[in-house]
């Protein structure tokens, strides 16, 4: 465990960056990890998945496969893929604050 | 008399069925399972059928023969659920009215959700093993199959036996040593996971076994789509696994009604319980069990056993007025067949990863945990006398119980990795 300054902000993230404690989280945040990941410009469409994935990981503890984003986010997996590169559930749940999703048993 | 109905007679709702019945008597409750058809298949003899170890014939029961006397089965399939009436509809417009249900209806294999799984190709050079005519024909190609690249994949997890694959890769390498191929086809494990299995120490130790058989891993390989005709897996950020026969594990979802009954399952349509009382978050009496249920712990025979204990439990008290208090706590054990007569074992629950020790004893076992054994293959073979004869009566098995324990595991070295 360790700590990274996003925004002026300190946030304690693990070894592959994915923040552990979900509270320390706000936009500007989001804005900075998805800018050091590549990510110029977070959309309304980048955002619509990033705040279900964070609504979902807050009410359940566990966050969404790409599966379940296709299905429930509104974003079709194809489209996921354009909006976060390579692997858009890890992606957009480091954007969101969330841990490392584990990929359910 | 108070009404229980149980839709499925696959495992849960058999053992859950003959537990109750034992309970209670017949003037108490009235107790029918309902179910599509009456084949019931010992599901984990379907890894064997591809390689010729397990012959179909000898893997499927009568679902009834299976039901204690004074259980009702009914043969019709579900086609949704009023909760609000506390009545199921059948697909022959007939109603069931009940006090408690039980949802023991296990997973379905959806291939529709990946394009081309069955498309141009499906039967040629693509198979699957998830039912027993898929594995049939897979067993058929495989006969004759003695060349070139054999490519194993599951789309998503969820899926039954979540170890499934890697067995089914350990077998392939065994099989073909057997058949003197072995150096003439190469074999790839194509899996959406970042390593051989989500829990870490359980992972390296089944990565290392991978390495040692020259099977390659694919990771985080996320399949878009099936090309039969091309002959290749395709993902959705577009890398390919060329293969010349491609074993395909669809993705699964919960049973379809549960998709027509709103309120009462997730997106995937699995049923949404608490994970320790196994009640559905939609109606304080209604319950899943097994497969169906959307439980963060594996989709396996054992696990629905162990829920077992509870679920009855649960379902007794709300029928008499209280609340429920069983409570489930994910534990699961899975032998993992490696080839050459031996097999792991790893046991674990929602807190605890798969550690190396012994069980179902500490210290004693007689099965070592986590490591190959000839043991544990015989335990895998017992497993099926075992599943027809006590689980499904719903006995506990003799010193096996429902809680896992933590006694005489060996805590990870994380540091260490793989041990
Ligand atoms: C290849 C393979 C290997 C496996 N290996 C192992 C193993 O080694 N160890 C282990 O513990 N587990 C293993 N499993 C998993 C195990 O078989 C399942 O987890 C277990 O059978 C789940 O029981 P269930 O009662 O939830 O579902 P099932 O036993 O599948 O029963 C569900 C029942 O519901 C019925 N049904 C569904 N929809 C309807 C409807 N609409 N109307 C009427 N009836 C309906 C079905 O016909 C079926 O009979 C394996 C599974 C597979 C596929």
């Amino acid at each position: 465990m360790s700590t990274m300054t996003y925004a002026d902000r300190q946030v304690d993230v693990d070894v592959d960056g994915f923040m552990t404690d979900p509270s320390q989280w706000n936009e500007e945040v989001a804005t900075a990890i998805a800018t050091e990941a590549g990510i110029t410009e977070l959309t309304d469409r980048h955002w619509l998945v990033v705040n279900f994935m964070r609504a979902r990981y807050l009410e359940s503890g566990s966050a969404p496969s790409i599966r379940t984003l296709g299905k429930a986010s509104g974003v079709p997996i194809r489209e996921l893929y354009e909006l976060f590169p390579k692997g858009p559930a890890k992606l957009a749940a480091k954007i969101a604050g969330i841990p490392k999703p584990r990929g359910c048993i | 008399m108070k009404r229980i109905v149980i839709i499925g007679g696959g495992t849960g709702g058999t053992l859950v069925a003959n537990r109750l019945r034992r309970h209670t008597s017949t003037d108490e409750l009235q107790i029918t399972v309902v179910d599509r058809d009456d084949r019931h298949v010992y599901q984990p003899g379907l890894l064997f059928v591809p390689f010729g170890l397990e012959r179909p014939e000898h893997i499927v029961r009568s679902r009834r023969a299976q039901l204690h006397d004074g259980i009702d089965f009914r043969l019709a399939e579900v086609d949704r659920i009023a909760l609000d009436q506390d009545a199921v509809h059948l697909a022959d417009d007939t109603t069931l009215d009940y006090d408690a249900l039980v949802i023991a209806a296990g997973a379905s294999l959806r291939y529709e959700e990946t394009e081309g799984l069955r498309g141009p190709g499906w039967g040629e050079s693509v198979f699957s093993f998830y039912s027993v005519e898929d594995a049939t024909a897979l067993r058929d190609a495989l006969a004759s199959f003695d060349h070139g690249r054999l490519v194993v994949n599951f789309v998503d997890l969820p899926i039954k036996c979540p170890v499934a694959p890697l067995e089914f890769c350990f077998l392939a390498d065994w099989f073909l040593r057997e058949r003197g191929v072995r150096e003439r086809v190469e074999i790839t494990l194509a899996t959406p996971l970042d390593a051989a299995f989500t829990k870490p120490v359980a992972a390296g130790r089944l990565g290392g076994m991978l390495a040692e058989r020259k099977i390659a891993l694919e990771t985080e390989f996320a399949t878009g789509r099936v090309d039969g005709v091309g002959g290749r897996l395709v993902s959705w950020d577009e890398r390919e696994v060329p293969f010349d026969l491609a074993v395909v594990i669809p993705p699964h979802g919960g049973p379809s009604f549960v998709g027509r009954s709103p309120g009462l399952g997730d997106e995937l349509d699995f049923v949404d319980v608490d994970i320790h009382t196994l009640r559905s978050k939609a109606a304080p009496n209604v319950f899943a069990i097994g497969d169906a249920a959307s439980l963060p712990t594996s989709k396996a025979g054992s696990a629905t056993h162990f829920e077992g204990e509870a679920l009855c439990a649960n379902v007794e008290r709300v029928l008499g007025g209280e609340e429920p208090e069983g409570s489930y706590d994910g534990h699961v054990n899975c032998f993992i067949e490696s080839g050459f007569h031996k097999a792991l074992l790893i046991d674990f629950n929602y807190e605890v990863e798969p550690l190396p020790g012994r069980y179902p004893e500490a210290h004693v076992g007689p099965l070592p945990l986590l490591r190959e054994s000839r043991l544990n293959h015989l335990g895998k073979l017992a497993f099926q006398p075992l599943y027809w004869h006590v689980l499904l009566p719903g006995h506990e098995i003799p010193g096996v119980g429902a809680q896992m324990s933590m006694a005489g595991r060996q805590a990870p070295d994380r540091e260490g990795g793989d041990q």
